[in-house]
């Protein structure tokens, strides 16, 4: 499958393995969807560059307001941190959702991102939290949008055979501010959703002044529903405001038919329930009505 | 080929292994730890689940040189001084196993989760084993089981 397997101690180091690679060397975190593409030929990369071993990419911290989570960093870490759980509950929520315990022990959620896919549940919360990832290439670093990084279903803008994404942040929830995910799927675990929807709302308690409405798979990139999460805005956060969003963000999604996942029409009304769904719960918790972590 | 070496079942192994060989094949095709099943190979039911420093995860998309420097632990790991584990009796004592085919991975995901939390509600136990799947679906024996060894090891004052 791979003719080599390398430990680079830095990201330095990673990057110059790539670069006396040109194009057959690519950078892994926890393998688990890595491992299964070049398994079925899907990645020609020969030479892989496991990162487990640089230090300073497991990190999940706080600094101004920001919270910054490494590269290496693993859903059950994410799901598990205290400071994700009660600063960005909606992100441990759709981190939790991953897989099965044995696969969010090693996936990590930077390479969640990585994989690009439009139904990924931890990217979901990241797009509903307007994060923005760190990208090492060449000697510099930079800063980008979490929604520059999609070019397409498993198409990430970052060649994992060129760069590296070392980090990412998200701005801690405040004060009035509150997620929620929601998840549609055969089973509870172990399945791919057949929809999925992260929101974010914030306000003073009468009003809400923010939303965002992150929403899977219903378009070849995670689907930011702008026009549903600007009608909220301003509105009483009721029932009535919630149904209205919900029902905005349906027309607005296109998901397709599918085999594995049902028929257009039918997520299409799906999404209608589940942004309310996720939209009721993030009210709720915003006004203090429920605990952020009740669900978890 | 690299040398992988390892603590496996607390025993220092040193084994030749390829950089695309996965943890599942090296524990049972080198090492002869064949308890460890692989089952969709996909890292889907769960069947090849074994312990890196603790964490529960599925040997059969593990690639084996992960484990460098790391401790893994297999279902044969578990019995001590020629009594099998706590879960492991368990299991046998609610005949949780049908065909058996899942089982190794059953017990391994249970030893994660009561290590982590030694009295789970049965809610936590069905997420603790919601990456593992068995085909027979005799999952109401397991997660019974599961419960009685968390009872019996808490009585012995949390035996290992």
């Amino acid at each position: 499958m791979w003719d080599e397997y390398l430990f680079p101690q830095s990201v330095d180091e990673a990057l110059e393995m790539l670069k006396a690679h040109v194009g057959n060397a690519r950078i892994m975190a926890g393998g688990t969807d890595l491992t299964l593409q070049s398994q079925r030929r899907q990645v020609p990369a020969k030479v892989v560059v496991d990162i487990a071993r640089i230090s300073g990419l497991d990190h999940v911290e706080e600094r101004d307001g920001l919270i910054y989570i490494g590269a290496h960093v693993t859903h059950a870490q994410v799901a598990a941190s205290p400071l994700i759980r009660s600063r960005a509950g909606v992100l441990a929520e759709a981190c939790g959702s991953v897989g099965g315990p044995q696969i969010r022990n090693v996936g990590t959620l930077v390479g969640n991102v990585v994989n690009a896919l439009p139904a990924a549940d931890g990217a979901m919360a990241l797009f509903a939290m307007d994060a923005e990832a760190e990208v090492a290439e060449g000697t510099g670093r930079r800063w980008t949008p979490i929604a520059s990084l999609y070019a397409g279903v498993g198409r990430c803008t970052v060649d994992s055979c060129e760069a590296m994404i070392t980090q990412l942040r998200v701005p801690a929830l405040r004060d009035g501010e509150a997620g929620a995910f929601e998840r549609l799927a055969k089973r509870k675990a172990l399945i791919l959703p057949i929809l999925n929807t992260a929101v974010v709302v914030g306000g003073d308690g009468s009003k809400i002044e923010r939303a965002r409405i992150a929403i899977g798979p219903v378009a070849t990139t995670p689907f930011v529903a702008t026009e549903a999460a600007a009608a909220l805005v301003g509105r009483a956060p009721d029932g009535a405001a919630v149904a209205e969003a919900a029902k905005l963000a349906s027309e607005a999604a296109e998901p397709r038919y599918s085999l594995l996942r049902g028929s257009a029409e039918y997520r299409k009304s799906m999404v209608e329930v589940l942004v309310r769904r996720a939209l009721t719960r993030a009210v709720a918790r915003a006004s203090g009505e429920e605990d952020e972590n009740a669900n978890s | 080929m690299p040398t992988l070496s390892m603590i496996v079942n607390g025993k220092e192994v040193s084994v030749e292994a390829g950089a695309g060989d996965l943890l599942a094949d090296v524990l049972r095709d080198e090492l002869g730890l064949i308890g460890t099943k692989v089952s969709c190979g996909e890292g889907e039911c769960g069947a090849c689940t074994v312990l890196v420093d603790g964490l529960s995860v599925t040997s059969c998309i593990y690639p084996a040189l992960k484990a460098q420097g790391r401790e893994v632990t297999t279902i044969e790991g578990l019995p001590q001084d020629g009594q099998l584990h706590p879960i492991q009796q368990a299991f046998v004592d609610v005949t949780a196993p049908q065909c058996g085919y899942c089982i190794p991975g059953m017990i391994m995901s249970a030893k994660a989760l009561l290590d982590e939390n030694p009295r789970p509600t049965r809610e936590k136990i069905k997420e603790g084993i919601s990456g593992n799947l068995c085909r027979c679906t005799g999952y109401y024996q397991i997660v019974e089981a599961i419960e009685l060894a968390a009872e019996r090891m808490a009585e012995k004052g949390g035996a290992r």
